[in-house]
């Protein structure tokens, strides 16, 4: 499992930098996307060295995605209607 | 056989990489969108491969599909850009080692967790022992339903915080519908919408004893009302206050909220359910939400408050 582990730091190091380093909103918001999925990996891959099968990491990584597509939603409206009051894609 | 498990693991792990790095840094932004659905769908994979059935069921439905379109259709919206504008990234070489050294301090801090994992204790063999007192078989609902029930009922409440921060951003921005729909499009939606609706009461029934549930049956059923609204059909989902829909977006954190204050007048704990009626009581609430989170992704959606009244569409 540590090959997972080490996909799971590499995702999310790449995201961060996505995030930071991105002039395109809709750009950070992919990699805010990829920056999640990296920590439910995380998540996941950790639990999985308790003994038996713990449900309760699934449940939250599950909690997490239907969280996370609510804020990607909100967030690309407010992309979209920022660019048609400021003719803008990005943050000044 | 067990040869080539590494080996799908590193084919894998390379794809999800070079997948995300484009969705990141491709300098065409619908390569990076279409790049971050196909990631989504590899990592219901790579879910599958960790022994979580139920987080790639919810990944490739929510993670690729209803994120996908959210993102495709907000592409359509905004302008084309020039590719060498979209792909300038803000960070000047100086402010490089500002970035790096707390990215290679993490990283540093990852490595040592990961050669020294902490043993986590589990709470698997607890949900284990009290999974009878669920009245359900499969324990990642027991857990969603019964035990956390709490967490979900924050969780759809939050689908219902985005999707009412989304109406009062305005109008709807969809109600003119595609400018070219294709012909064969609504032909194949209405063939298609009946497996759609299939697929999600199939998993909904499913969720009690098997991978399945609320959530990726919502999304399943919120995916084909996006399907329907892109083939150009008339949405029955409007924004008039008289309408059924109101209610209807809030039945399953209504349900929730009635169900955990009933327990408590009758005696028990917030969201305790009475042993016996546990099992019914789950596969109510999971009825009530699995419609509720598949109406609100739909409005989630639609970007904006549906009008009170669709106007016709050109192709009908």
């Amino acid at each position: 499992m540590t090959f997972y582990l080490l996909l799971a730091t590499a995702l999310f190091l790449m995201a961060l930098y996505g995030v930071f380093a991105s002039r395109h909103l809709l750009r950070r918001i992919l990699a805010l996307n990829v920056m999640s999925t990296a920590v439910f990996l995380w998540l996941v891959t950790v639990a999985r060295a308790a003994p038996g099968l713990d449900p309760v990491p699934h449940a939250m990584v599950l909690t997490g995605i239907v969280v996370t597509v609510s804020t990607t939603a909100v967030a690309v409206v407010l992309v979209v209607r920022l660019r048609a009051s400021h003719r803008r894609h990005d943050l000044p | 056989m067990d040869a080539l498990v590494p080996l799908f693991d590193a084919l894998l792990g390379a794809l999800l990489l070079w997948l995300a790095w484009q969705s990141i840094f491709a300098a065409d932004l619908f390569r990076a969108v279409v790049s971050f659905m196909i990631f989504g769908l590899l990592m219901a994979l790579a879910w599958v491969r960790l022994e979580a059935p139920d987080i790639a069921l919810a990944e490739a439905a929510i993670g690729a599909g209803v994120t996908g379109a959210l993102l495709l259709s907000a592409l359509g919206r905004l302008p084309r850009e020039r590719y060498a504008e979209a792909a300038q990234h803000i960070l000047s070489h100086s402010y490089w080692l500002l970035f790096w050294a707390p990215v290679v301090l993490l990283a540093w801090f990852l490595w040592s967790l990961e050669a020294a994992p902490p043993s986590p204790p589990g709470l698997g063999e607890m949900v284990a022992i009290h999974q009878p007192a669920a009245g359900v078989d499969n324990p990642v609902t027991a857990v969603l339903l019964a035990f956390r029930a709490l967490d979900t009922l924050l969780e759809i409440g939050v689908l219902l915080l985005g999707s009412l921060a989304i109406w009062s951003l305005g109008p709807s921005p969809w109600s003119t519908g595609p400018a070219m729909p294709s012909p064969a499009l609504p032909a194949m939606a209405r063939a298609l919408f009946p497996a759609f609706v299939l697929v999600s009461v199939y998993l909904l029934w499913r969720g009690s004893h098997a991978p399945g549930g609320a959530f990726p049956a919502g999304a399943v059923m919120g995916a084909g009302g996006v399907l329907m609204l892109l083939a150009g059909a008339r949405p029955w989902l409007t924004g008039g206050e008289q309408g059924p829909w109101r209610w209807l977006l809030t039945l399953g954190l209504g349900t929730m909220l009635v169900v955990a204050s009933v327990t408590q007048f009758a005696g028990y704990v917030f969201f305790q359910y009475p042993s016996d009626w546990s099992g019914r009581l789950i596969t109510l609430l999971e009825l009530a939400a699995g419609l509720s989170i598949a109406l609100l992704l739909f409005a989630l959606y639609l970007g904006g408050q549906p009008p009170v009244r669709w106007r016709d569409r050109g192709w009908q």
